[in-house]
């Protein structure tokens, strides 16, 4: 039985801040569950963004003159806010890129391919990474000869531990997991998992796109080395991302891009690199971008992330408990809300989740269907798609409904 | 069901999704291909048996959602019978409606069955959808070999 739900957040003030959640869809009310593929942003993220376009544009670390200095205060301000927000030691610790998939990148590439990575060296990754999380690794696979090997799932959805026991050997130099999955909403134990990658002398990636929005991270207590995240699923802007590093491990990272900002000196034919973060910030950053994330770390922050968490938990709570009266609707994942996000994927017999998608979308409800780039793990369960709805700070427990009443008429279609 | 919906999930759609017509393989099929929507995971093969440039027989087996299976089921029951040509300028007529704008007249008469797909055009992303069947006929029927896959 449904209990009501103990509000942890007051979603309809929040609500009030995200002017897209005020517009309607096909006139019907606008209900977003697809926060685990962009989150919708408010007016103080959208604020802050033309702010500094009206008020303060100029390029970053170069312009002597005022609008310069400001630029570069509230860009060097917001990578102040994220070190914070992670509980980074520095905030030198923290690289701007344009994306998760970008950090992930650089970390494949510098670390991998140009670093320090031998062939037959090992890199033990996940059957439930998103493809950018397996993509950047198969570089270093072709490039260098390195060795890839993967965990595989239980049926459950969590991860099957003692088979990544199995995989760490002397020579695993890298060991990539996502904090939580973008399709089964599985939280990981990253402290642990990165406790036996150091055991054996490997390095720990951890992919927190997923994470870093829904929960409190603390990178020092994860003991990770590198850590990657996306401002555009945290509230932020797109074109925002983030990697955080240890200092060990960016310095023994080769930059992706060369260019302005990314050196020291320039001559003709070489050029020696600037300090870190900058060394992989080569190139015009986004500092609009940078500085919305800021806000949205604020705006996070202000709220708590315990409480997002827990209002999320309770959300998916009441979704799950929902869903199982629902006959012949599937879910997939932990069905423990302790360990998982606020992220759902549900297949519906007898019907395509694409065309669930588009019986939702008439109704005014935003879900993701397809494979959620994470394609070996749909083969895992061997799925060909399925329906995803994914939680945030403005979804409540009326949402839910008007999912499963969504539901209830896809059912009525293709009954 | 809203005006919308029923236009795109109409009775003659739900029916073939449900109930695909030459809904299997042909053992002396003479030209097939498969094709491959990844961004849904639907999946088809056609089978075509040509005698002297003429569709004699056609049929498909594979996985999608209602739009895309009731598309190829429907395809084949239109295109058996007609000239490699006559099978591809169906297929541009059908083109044209399912992307063109919602209140477009309707080729009714050369379409037949296939006008009920019209209600697409109103759903844009939907469209590969609907036309994944046709492009993998199109690469039957002109003997190419690589897999048709509509990003």
């Amino acid at each position: 039985m449904a209990k009501p739900a103990k509000v942890l957040l007051n979603v309809p003030a929040i609500k009030a801040d995200f002017p897209i959640l005020q517009r309607k869809v096909r006139d019907r009310r606008l209900i977003y569950l697809d926060s685990a593929a962009t989150s919708q942003k408010p007016k103080q993220v959208i604020d802050a963004t033309s702010d500094y376009y009206s008020r303060y544009n100029a390029n970053v670390h170069r312009a002597i003159y005022e609008l310069g200095e400001e630029a570069t205060r509230e860009y060097e301000g917001a990578r102040e806010k994220i070190a914070g927000f992670i509980r980074a030691k520095s905030p030198n610790q923290i690289v701007f890129t344009k994306s998760t998939t970008e950090s992930l990148n650089v970390v494949a590439y510098g670390y991998g391919l140009k670093g320090k990575l031998q062939s037959g060296d090992e890199i033990v990754g996940t059957v439930m990474e998103h493809h950018s999380n397996h993509v950047p690794w198969h570089f270093v696979k072709d490039h260098k000869g390195a060795v890839l090997k993967y965990v595989d799932v239980n049926d459950d959805g969590t991860l099957r531990m003692e088979q990544y026991d199995e995989l760490l050997t002397k020579r695993t130099k890298i060991v990539t997991v996502t904090l939580c999955s973008n399709v089964l909403g599985t939280i990981n134990p990253v402290k642990d998992i990165v406790k036996r990658a150091h055991e054996v002398g490997a390095v720990c990636v951890v992919d927190a796109a997923q994470a870093a929005p829904h929960m409190s991270i603390d990178v020092q207590d994860l003991d990770a080395d590198f850590l990657a995240f996306s401002g555009h699923k945290m509230l932020g802007p797109t074109g925002i991302g983030v990697l955080y590093g240890k200092p060990e491990a960016l310095d023994a990272t080769e930059p992706l891009l060369g260019g302005g900002e990314m050196i020291r000196e320039v001559h003709l034919g070489r050029a020696s690199w600037n300090d870190v973060p900058y060394r992989f910030e080569g190139g015009t950053p986004n500092i609009a971008g940078a500085i919305g994330l800021g806000v949205a770390v604020d705006y996070l922050t202000k709220l708590g992330m315990d409480a997002v968490r827990a209002h999320e938990m309770e959300v998916t709570q009441y979704a799950l408990e929902k869903f199982a009266r629902l006959d012949g609707v599937h879910t997939y994942g932990p069905k423990d809300v302790k360990k998982k996000a606020g992220v759902l994927a549900f297949t519906i017999d007898n019907a395509h989740p694409h065309d669930v998608a588009s019986i939702l979308d008439v109704e005014g409800i935003c879900v993701r269907s397809g494979h959620h780039c994470a394609q070996p793990l749909m083969e895992r369960f061997d799925l060909p798609a399925t329906a995803r709805a994914s939680f945030y700070v403005y979804n409540d427990l009326e949402d839910v409904d008007a999912l499963v009443a969504g539901i209830k008429r896809v059912q009525e279609v293709f009954a | 069901m809203t005006p919308d919906l029923r236009e795109l999930y109409q009775e003659t759609i739900l029916d073939h999704s449900k109930r695909p017509r030459n809904f299997h393989e042909i053992a002396d099929a003479n030209a097939t291909a498969v094709g491959h929507n990844p961004l849904c995971g639907d999946r088809v093969t056609v089978y075509v048996r040509l005698t002297d440039g003429t569709i004699a027989d056609v049929a498909f087996v594979g996985q999608g959602c209602a739009i895309s299976k009731a598309s190829a089921s429907l395809m084949t029951d239109a295109v058996k019978g007609k000239s490699k040509t006559q099978a591809h300028e169906l297929f541009e007529k059908f083109h044209r409606m399912v992307t063109g704008r919602p209140g477009d007249p309707v080729d009714t008469q050369s379409l037949g069955k296939l006008a009920v797909l019209s209600g697409v055009c109103e759903f844009p992303v939907r469209v590969k959808c609907a036309s994944l069947a046709w492009h993998t006929l199109e690469a039957a029927i002109q003997a190419k070999k690589e897999i048709v896959s509509l990003e």
